[in-house]
């Protein structure tokens, strides 16, 4: 029974048939709702799905002096982890079997970006380099302030299972860490103001330059996962705690499309920054906030 | 498939020589004013990602590689607007020892958008055009040819 439930939960819900209708979702409010800011009328409802679909169709043309094989395992790596990052997220009660933790979750989470830095330098183009090398230096920024959230949240709490981090009190303290982790979001999800690494138009595509067909379409999905993903955690550490299996769902559907519209919103009301100011953004404004939350943790820790 | 061929033209445009005219109204194309983005328009920055090769300009003897090269990097199915009377017919500069136009010598286009420059509307129509030219296309080669069309106030 175990394996039934763990195997539903990582293929059903909040698995692959839920995260990959939702991917196309998140991706169509995004765009949708930076045109609706923009006056426009903007894509339809569909749009993500058929271009997904009709990636699928295309050609790949051959890449001269490029390792095939390589670069064909980034995107599916970048997929597979994201999907099983959603898999992991505690939405429902505990239902028993393989839950993973929060190390786990952390580390699925951080792979797509490292495929994505990998793929840009093996394929050799010029402009994906650079937007490897930005995403590398964007990665290496954002993840201070990301970890450092998620683990005074965790160290608060003598724990780094999931569950019972998704059953947390509204404290403070948490909200400190999901705020902090609401600032990382952009960054890992490319959106504005630090679209930086795909900058489009300015280094072509960035790191996804070379590729195409089959292969594009899979790192879309991976995006859309992520986006899934990141915004599921939020809503995990949100949502209030409900034992029916049917509320807790409703919640967390509720609360990601709320942080899904306060993320494009800023897409739409801000423009791409420097890498500069980026990485400067994010050493010296907002890790004042997670060194203030850890040591919050801490001296909690000490005085319980 | 032929619907999502049809509901998600990507675009990849190139200048080849253009004076800018033709370049400026495929901005305004994809600016809020007209929003290409309702027909699923999305311009992207590499061609290997683009369905639709946006060409201007009359083709000058140094971007014929470049034009060659692109059209091989944008993977099928595939289709080409000439965008402005520029690389249709090379225009004003017809005879013009650096030109190495019209574009049809060099790549099979599919749609012709001509006007000095043309209306954003027309270019639009032009993309929804090749959008259709593409779903029939699909990946069958014998379907590769050229399927010439004329859209905008300016018929032949």
């Amino acid at each position: 029974m175990t394996l039934i439930t763990a195997l539903a939960r990582l293929l059903i819900f909040p698995g692959l048939v839920f995260a990959m209708p939702a991917a196309w979702f998140f991706l169509w409010v995004e765009r949708k709702s930076v045109a609706l800011m923009q006056e426009r009328v903007g894509p339809p409802f569909m749009q993500p799905f058929f271009d997904f679909v009709k990636l699928l169709g295309k050609e790949t043309p051959p890449r001269t002096g490029i390792g095939g094989m390589l670069m064909r395992a980034w995107p599916l790596i970048a997929v597979s982890a994201a999907a099983g990052a959603v898999g992991l997220l505690p939405v429902l009660p505990s239902s028993g079997g393989f839950q993973g933790d929060l190390i786990l979750l952390l580390a699925l989470l951080e792979l797509p970006s490292v495929c994505i830095i990998a793929a840009g330098f093996s394929s050799r183009s010029i402009f994906a380099e650079i937007g490897s090398a930005r995403e590398a230096a964007l990665s290496v920024s954002y993840n201070i302030v990301f970890l450092l959230a998620i683990v005074s949240i965790a160290a608060s709490q003598h724990t780094f299972r999931l569950e019972a981090l998704a059953a947390l009190p509204a404290t403070p303290l948490l909200w400190l860490g999901v705020a902090a982790i609401l600032v990382c979001l952009p960054a890992k999800l490319h959106i504005n103001p630090f679209s930086l690494p795909n900058a489009e138009q300015e280094i072509y595509a960035g790191p996804m330059t070379e590729y195409a067909g089959a292969e594009l379409a899979m790192w879309e999905l991976a995006h859309g996962l992520e986006w899934v993903a990141g915004v599921g955690l939020v809503a995990t550490l949100v949502a209030p705690h409900v034992h029916a299996v049917w509320i807790a769902a409703c919640i967390f559907i509720a609360i990601s499309f709320a942080v899904v519209l306060l993320l494009s919103v800023l897409a739409a009301a801000t423009a791409r920054l420097a890498i500069d100011s980026s990485v400067r953004f994010y050493w010296q404004c907002t890790l004042i906030f997670a060194v203030l939350a850890i040591s919050s943790a801490i001296l909690m820790r000490f005085w319980s | 498939m032929c619907t999502a061929r049809r509901r998600s033209p990507w675009l990849f445009h190139m200048n080849s020589g253009s004076c800018n005219g033709c370049d400026i109204e495929i901005v305004a194309a994809l600016s809020p004013r007209y929003d290409a983005e309702q027909l699923g328009v999305l311009l992207q920055g590499s061609p290997r990602h683009a369905d639709i090769l946006c060409v201007t300009g009359p083709v000058t003897r140094k971007a014929v590689g470049a034009v060659k090269t692109v059209y091989d990097q944008v993977p099928g199915p595939k289709a080409v607007i000439a965008i402005g009377s520029c690389p249709a017919t090379t225009n004003v500069f017809i005879d013009s020892r650096t030109l190495e136009g019209p574009l049809d010598k060099h790549v099979p286009v599919d749609v012709y958008v001509p006007g000095c420059p043309p209306r954003p509307d027309a270019i639009i129509q032009g993309v929804a055009k090749a959008a259709e030219i593409l779903a029939k296309r699909g990946n069958n080669p014998q379907n590769a040819e050229p399927v010439v069309t004329f859209v905008g106030e300016v018929q032949p």
